[in-house]
């Protein structure tokens, strides 16, 4: 066996031995808040090292495993977003899950080396390795509070729905290998006939990784999933996993259907419209915080695939910055709900009512985030917003553009509820003044520069753009 | 004289559609898991049989299939530590009664 394989999987390698050298800690130390800082601090060398490798183009394994610059791009920001979910989930640990705190790191560890794969698979049969170990061990991350109710509830929706639509994945991707008799995502693209066959299969793969997306008519489970997990899980499953799917869509949409279209077009189509448009609608009427987050997620899932609809390399770059913004904006929300959440235990919207009063600077926190993932200008969400319209607007797509402006309207509505609740509502008993730890609220900051700072420096958008690849 | 490729994909799409037509209707999360376990084996017999008949020179269809088995126990393991989990705290595992998610 030729080992020079490894050579390049440098993110890979290291991720493991993050993860072994946490599980050892995590044996031989006794005092879990050392362990706490030793965890996040291996983790953050991780990340900091990341950052230094020029991998370039390569492949390894004979094509099954491909690595690029963008690739390597965000595999990077999937490494700021899990550290920024671990100083959130700090807290948490601390005063809810001290002695199994090993096990939630390590897990989401292994989560992420899945997601990893998942992005650099040139083949299906990596693809599907690497979906699985992304979501079997998310599995268990949401049904980590195991003595609540809520949790195995919402892990046993989540597993299921999971390996049912893998199921549906893999069966699509049967098909795919009986009409193109290989796996290879080049291979696929070169030997495809055009057939009802081959069209069935695509659509098959598509819903199946529609639900790892959350997609309507694939959302399901995503609502009840995001109530009952434990607020740092719900913002890593929100975030990084819908994050790294779609990443891994668009490469396999780019890398193995490119060159029959008509296969997919259509479908993902309607598939935008009608996810941008649900999850809006439902976003309006709900009342606790994380299931209004979730449709809100929905919503955003559909202004993501309209990137992957054009499937440009401006498509791509768009995709890739929107998911940069979306994190940061995401994870400042998912923060102060959970430090709130820690202190207090209040999830419901009416809770914060006049958080402004008490806590000026967690309310001003989460006014960023409301006002980017509105898209409101001047913000982080602006530009990508502008960004991803721009790309499906070269395709000469306006309706599709012009039904999703229509819905940028309705979600600065109930985006601006959170806001009027927090500014304007007045409270009999507001949430008491408090200090978040300071893990928290390094997490905080880092993510309030994200949205403030990121839209306005253009390199950032000019790197992605010179690093992306498209049809 | 073998039986030709048509009839193992009669079976296996079968299989696919009772999969699917539990998930839907069962009411027991065992049974749920049991129609998954049915989905997973059609997709093996779909490989297994497009290698056999259509690429009898190679070997990923035949690989591919192992790999699905061997996932498919690991998530059968968690499902199911998951569904005694359910047990523990709503003491049955019927469907209907993980219902306390909502708005």
């Amino acid at each position: 066996m030729d080992y020079s394989n490894f050579l390049i999987m440098n993110h890979e390698i290291s991720l493991v031995v993050v993860m072994i050298l946490v599980l050892l800690a995590d044996l031989f130390i006794s005092n879990k808040k050392r362990f706490q800082y030793l965890a996040i601090g291996l983790f953050a060398i991780h990340t900091y090292l990341s950052f230094r490798w020029n991998i370039g183009d390569a492949e390894s394994f004979g094509g099954m495993y491909i690595t690029s610059d963008i690739h390597c791009f965000v595999k990077n920001f999937l490494n700021i977003g899990t550290f920024l979910v671990f100083l959130f989930a700090f807290e948490w640990n601390k005063t809810k899950n001290l002695s199994h705190c090993g096990e939630f790191y390590f897990i989401t560890l292994s989560t992420l080396f899945g997601m990893y794969l998942m992005i650099s698979s040139g083949d299906f049969l990596l693809f599907y390795i690497g979906l699985e170990t992304a979501s079997i061990p998310m599995a268990t991350l949401v049904a980590f509070n195991k003595k609540e109710q809520d949790s195995p509830e919402a892990a046993a929706k989540y597993v299921l729905t999971a390996a049912f639509s893998s199921g549906v994945m893999l069966f699509g991707i049967s098909l795919i290998y009986g009409t193109c008799g290989s796996l290879y995502f080049f291979d696929v693209m070169e030997n495809f006939t055009p057939s009802p066959l081959h069209i069935m299969a695509t659509i098959f793969f598509m819903a199946g990784l529609g639900f790892k997306i959350s997609l309507v008519p694939f959302h399901l489970w995503t609502a009840d999933t995001y109530q009952g997990a434990p607020t740092p899980v719900t913002a890593f499953l929100s975030v990084i996993s819908k994050g790294a799917a779609a990443f891994a869509m668009f490469c396999i949409i780019v890398k193995a259907f490119a060159n029959y279209p008509e296969a997919w077009e259509r479908f993902l189509w309607w598939i935008i419209v009608i996810t941008i448009t649900v999850g809006n609608l439902f976003a309006i009427r709900q009342k606790n915080l994380k299931r209004f987050l979730a449709f809100s997620s929905i919503s955003q899932a559909g202004y993501i695939m309209l990137g992957v609809y054009a499937a440009t390399p401006q498509g791509m770059a768009a995709t890739v910055f929107y998911l940069f913004i979306y994190m940061f904006t995401n994870l400042a929300a998912f923060g102060v709900i959970s430090s709130i959440e820690n202190k207090t235990g209040k999830l419901m919207m009416n809770d914060y009512n006049g958080l402004y009063d008490t806590n000026p600077k967690l309310a001003f926190v989460m006014m960023l985030a409301m006002f980017s993932l509105g898209g409101i200008p001047v913000f982080a969400g602006f530009f990508s917003k502008f960004f991803i319209f721009a790309s499906a607007m070269q395709l000469g797509e306006y309706v599709l553009v012009f039904i999703a402006l229509l819905n940028t309207v309705i979600s600065l509505f109930y985006y601006l509820l959170v806001v009027k609740a927090m500014f304007i509502n007045k409270s009999e008993t507001p949430i008491a003044k408090f200090k978040s730890d300071p893990m928290t609220r390094l997490g905080l900051i880092v993510c309030t520069l994200g949205i403030l700072v990121l839209g306005l420096i253009s390199p950032i958008y000019e790197y992605i753009q010179s690093i992306s690849f498209g049809m | 004289m073998s039986m030709p490729l048509e009839c193992y994909l009669v079976v296996s799409t079968l299989l696919f559609f009772i999969g699917v037509y539990g998930f839907i209707v069962r009411k027991s999360l065992i049974s749920i898991l049991m129609s998954i376990e049915l989905i997973l084996n059609a997709v093996n017999i779909n490989f297994v049989a497009f290698n056999r008949f259509l690429y009898p020179d190679q070997l990923e269809g035949f690989i591919y299939s192992l790999f699905v088995i061997v996932i498919a126990a690991a998530e059968t393991a968690v499902a199911i530590s998951i569904i005694i989990n359910v047990y523990r705290a709503k003491k049955n595992i019927d469907v209907k009664s993980i219902n306390q998610l909502k708005n």
